[in-house]
């Protein structure tokens, strides 16, 4: 079955959205007989990837097509629960790849619930009544306000270990440790104790930010709503942006979207993704992008880019190469580049480089190959350039190529490259590509907005390698073929290592600590063997473990 | 070591399980008492609290012979804790652990399961005194009014006895939680009760009677199961809870026999046979069958929510735990453990009611519940006897299983309490034949006024054949003062 990300709010079965002014309520009132694969009844608020991929459509919606909202209210349309958790029988049903994908996703889900709060100004607060357990209080740990109602049985839990033989691993851990900064030891209590914590001692350690007895709900929620739109800069005055579908043609081996062609060459295990770049003129002000709307092509693009990399993700398995290509003309992508820069500050602008931002890291944390391709004729620029510096390698042509009327292949940094699109270690992709040298930034600066040619670029030590005509091909088919000889699973853990050099931040270890743990431990017979918490949840048996600690 | 028979009345708690001796619990159960007996000033019944009740006291644990009638104000009433006594060679009789010595302390994996076993159990005993705190007003009968106040004194005894359980083994948790027990209040809309059923009114006595009769038979099938359990202590103080629990079944089971009685007498004295001749009967001053049909539909519906959904996993770990067994689990005869067993379930496929053969480990809940019914079909037709014998052509039913549910699988459907599934609309056009309505409520309550003379009875019931321990109906029951 293809999975499908393409969805609006009219077709959600999960969540519903009321935006009332400044204030949107998200709630998700999951439909048990709505999953995304039979086998398994979505109880008590519970999800499965559907439900998920619909949260993230709603996220983008409320960004993109509501300047207007500042605050976020996530709650639950079910009386007596917030939110179960991703669904057992779900996962227990599930391959190995498709847990770890899914849990990738969510997390990323949750992340851009973060991102939405920290850079854009629109708050996310989680109204907390009833059971709130594992991924549901994940989801509410990704707010940056949780109010528990007060009523001697709503609570917060993770009862992943207890339960499950397995860990919260959408965050649950780093955020309660790292986010909301409980103590260790405290800490480890939660998070064996399968009932969790309620009223008063949830609030002393922090699990939740404030305790409101039931008859007093509504008004506490109300104020901290306006409390947290008046820290907020997002325009109540302007009309947003509608998110039409995208234009997509799925055929055998080519995914077509409006700028951006995807060849799947399964024999070769490579993907080979085309972005085209810009064709119109750039636009002259913002007036003129919010009249364009979703077809602004930096929106576009990232729209395009980000599906495409999901499809991969989850219906491409075997695929083990991403090979970034890119036809266009430089100077149009520059003027695009330096227009979003100087517009930055603009409520739609800073969300397209915001959106930007999120794809970069979707790409960065994809399990395949990354190799970006600069030939004659690609407009790897700026934002674009970007994905030259998310390669595991980055080839780049050498002189002119017999054949075409383009000119020698060159690369262009602009100010998106220092700063404005930073990886999940919170610094850029140069940044992380230099972290040796101190002074790189003062080496390149002089360089931004000139074409670098092969040497200048491999000098520069912004590539892996220049390779001229004659070998151009036959380089790239061996590196690719020895590449895909390897194992896949050493090279996603060889991957995710030389990613992500450099500082560790809360989403590095969610991605690189809490998830590396978390599928190990899915794949021990503790959790999924025939006798495993996993596999027995809800028969009523009881998991036998292997007691070896490793 | 403590004699386990006989009650230490020489402790400010009267135990059999030798609180003199176990310095830590006796100071816990200390300091939790104040709060108790604040609590039941403000909660318990309201009014009659300096009137002489004559109660039953527990003096000792054998079966038979362990009450003592004497009159006592109510506050001074000997709460205590008290279990059944110990089998010192009892072994657990199901599940994973079948066959293992019982526990006699907790063990540390089934920590929480087990606090919050007794935490639930625990919090519906004050809930039902909280309920019925206004009915000693409108009592129908000092004989009433003194079961109601018995019916009250040892809820708040099995309160009592979960408490112990929570200061004696669970530590620090099981403290806060055996506060949090003296906290929530039945209806509360800040500190609600944990289980729908405990926040809902008891409005007047048929609702007592209809309560004690279905409501408080969850509870002893809930007490049934718990008394299986392989934590001894938990057996055991739920297998003495039981003995009291039955006098509170009895009061429900005679109280809708003696309406029934009264109202059939009242009937045929006037002359009337047609049941559904309501406002005929109703001029009376009895209640007439269709009404106690509708009130038997409400509590029976209410009670079969309190068993939870029909497919559980929680029951299914309680019971593959040791923790919770089945209904007179030791009286079955099959491998106690059902790893491979199945049970008939009923569940909603496609809009249909349609029996499936589950897992029975998973479906523990549906067997209780089915137990519950058989029992609950049996009191129905006893009263139908009473209105047979009386020449009259009407016959009480249990409404079935899916009607007016609130939890579970059948609450997302509406059906008749024959079954027949319905259009939302059409239920609520048609809901005042099938629950209490609103006038049914106001015709009831207008018959609810006190009788306080001994030996007098209030018109809509009938006198019971014999008084509580042997005496007669026009013994002086409750001296109000």
């Amino acid at each position: 079955m293809r999975i499908n990300f393409n969805t609006n709010p009219e077709k959600y079965k999960h969540w519903k959205i009321n935006v009332v002014g400044k204030r949107a309520n998200l709630i998700m009132d999951v439909s048990e007989s709505g999953g995304l694969f039979p086998g398994y009844e979505l109880k008590l608020n519970s999800y499965d990837l559907g439900v998920d991929i619909e949260l993230h459509d709603a996220l983008q919606r409320l960004r993109f097509e509501h300047p207007e909202v500042q605050v976020v209210v996530l709650s639950s349309g079910k009386p007596k629960v917030f939110c179960a958790g991703a669904n057992i029988k779900m996962l227990g049903g599930a391959s190995h790849g498709h847990k770890v994908n899914f849990c990738k996703f969510t997390n990323e889900t949750r992340n851009s619930m973060e991102d939405a709060n920290d850079n854009s100004g629109q708050r996310y607060v989680a109204a907390v009544g009833g059971a709130c357990a594992g991924g549901g209080y994940e989801l509410a740990l990704a707010t940056d306000h949780i109010i528990l109602i007060d009523d001697g049985s709503s609570g917060v839990s993770l009862p992943e270990v207890a339960l499950l033989a397995v860990l919260p691993g959408t965050g649950g851990i780093t955020r309660v440790t790292d986010k909301r900064k409980v103590r260790r030891d405290r800490a480890d209590i939660f998070c064996a104790t399968e009932e969790g914590v309620r009223g008063n001692r949830a609030l002393e350690w922090n699990l939740v930010d404030e305790l409101v007895s039931p008859s007093l709900f509504e008004e506490a929620l109300s104020s901290r709503v306006e409390l947290m739109a008046s820290t907020s800069d997002r325009p109540v005055d302007e009309i947003g942006v509608t998110l039409n579908p995208i234009k997509l043609e799925i055929k055998e081996d080519r995914l077509s979207y409006s700028s951006l062609d995807v060849e799947i060459k399964r024999a070769e295990s490579i993907a080979e993704l085309l972005i085209k770049g810009p064709t119109g003129k750039t636009p002259a002000n913002v007036e003129e992008v919010i009249t364009m709307g979703d077809q602004f092509w930096p929106l576009r693009l990232a729209r395009e880019l980000d599906d495409a990399v999901l499809q991969l993700r989850f219906n491409e398995e075997e695929i083990a190469v991403m090979a970034f290509n890119s036809i266009g003309s430089d100077s149009a992508v520059k003027e695009h580049c330096d227009f979003l820069q100087a517009n930055k500050s603009h409520w739609l602008i800073r969300e397209i480089i915001l959106f930007w931002t999120r794809v970069l890291k979707r790409i960065d944390l994809t399990s395949k190959t990354i190799i970006t391709k600069i030939e004659p004729g690609s407009c790897f620029v700026g934002f674009l350039a970007e994905l030259v510096f998310a390669a595991d390698r980055s080839f780049m042509a050498d002189g002119v190529f017999d054949g075409n009327n383009y000119g020698e292949a060159s690369l262009l940094l602009t100010a998106a490259n220092f700063g404005r699109h930073p990886m999940s270690n919170q610094i850029s992709r140069l940044a992380t590509r230099f972290l040796s040298d101190t002074s790189w930034e003062k080496m390149l600066r002089p360089h931004i907005g000139i074409d670098l040619k092969a040497e200048a670029a491999d000098d520069l030590g912004l590539i892996t390698a220049i390779y001229d005509e004659i070998d151009w091909e036959e380089e790239i088919r061996l590196f690719v073929e020895e590449r895909v000889s390897f194992s896949p699973d050493a090279l996603t853990g060889l991957e995710a290592n030389t990613r992500f050099a450099g500082p560790e931040t809360m989403e590095t270890k969610i991605f690189g600590r809490l998830t590396a743990w978390q599928n190990w431990i899915f794949q021990r017979a503790n959790a999924v063997g025939e006798a495993g918490a996993l596999s027995q949840y809800g028969s009523g048996k009881k998991a036998n473990f292997d007691r070896k600690r490793v | 070591m403590p004699d386990t028979m006989a009650v230490d009345y020489t402790t400010s708690i009267p135990n059999n399980v030798g609180l003199s001796e176990d310095r830590r619990v006796l100071k816990a159960l200390e300091k939790w008492h104040p709060g108790y007996l604040d609590w039941w000033k403000e909660m318990g019944p309201e009014g009659f609290q300096e009137s002489l009740v004559y109660l039953r006291t527990a003096v000792g644990v054998e079966t038979g012979g362990w009450a003592k009638f004497d009159y006592v104000k109510m506050p001074e009433y000997r709460w205590g804790i008290l279990l059944a006594p110990q089998d010192k060679e009892r072994l657990i009789g199901f599940g994973q652990h079948k066959g293992m010595p019982a526990w006699q302390e907790v063990p540390g994996e089934y920590r929480a399961m087990l606090r919050r076993l007794c935490v639930i159990q625990g919090d519906t005993e004050p809930a039902s005194v909280e309920q019925q705190r206004h009915l000693g007003a409108t009592a129908p009968s000092l004989y009433d009014m003194r079961n109601l106040f018995q019916v009250n004194v040892e809820e708040a005894r099995h309160l009592w006895a979960m408490v112990y359980l929570l200061q004696k083994y669970f530590g620090k948790d099981g403290r806060e939680e055996a506060d949090g027990l003296l906290r929530r209040r039945s209806g509360d809309v800040d500190q609600p009760r944990m289980l729908g059923a405990f926040n809902e009114v008891t409005p007047d006595w048929l609702s007592f009677f209809m309560f004690t009769y279905f409501t408080d038979r969850d509870g002893k099938m809930q007490l049934e199961s718990l008394a299986q359990s392989g934590f001894d202590p938990l057996a055991r103080t739920t297998r003495f809870m039981l003995t009291e629990e039955a006098h509170h079944m009895f009061v429900g089971d005679s109280g809708i026999n003696r309406v029934i009685k009264r109202t059939c007498e009242a009937m045929i004295a006037a002359g009337i046979h047609d049941p559904y001749d309501i406002n005929a009967v109703r001029s009376l001053g009895v209640i007439d069958l269709p009404t106690l049909q509708k009130k038997a539909n409400l509590h029976y519906s209410l009670s079969l929510d309190l068993f939870g959904s029909e497919i559980s996993t929680n029951a299914a770990n309680a019971y593959t735990n040791g923790l919770k067994g089945r209904y007179r689990e030791d009286k079955i005869d099959d491998d106690h453990q059902l790893l491979n067993e199945t049970y008939p379930v009923l569940r909603l496929i496609n809009g249909e009611v349609e029996t499936t053969l589950e897992p029975a480990l998973t479906a523990l809940n549906m067997r209780l519940r089915d137990d519950y019914t058989r029992e609950t079909a049996s009191g129905i037709k006893r009263w139908n006897k009473q209105i047979e014998k009386a020449g009259i052509s009407y016959e009480l039913k249990l409404p079935n299983v899916t009607f007016n549910r609130k939890i579970g699988v059948f609450s997302e459907i509406e059906t008749s309490p024959e079954g027949l599934i319905l259009d939302h609309k059409v239920f609520e056009e048609r809901k005042d034949e099938w629950l209490p309505s609103q006038d049914d409520g106001a015709f009831v309550a207008s018959l609810m006024h006190a009788e306080v003379r001994p030996g007098y009875y209030a018109g809509w019931i009938a006198p019971p054949k014999m008084g509580i321990d042997n005496k007669s109906g026009d013994f002086e029951f409750v001296q109000i003062q």
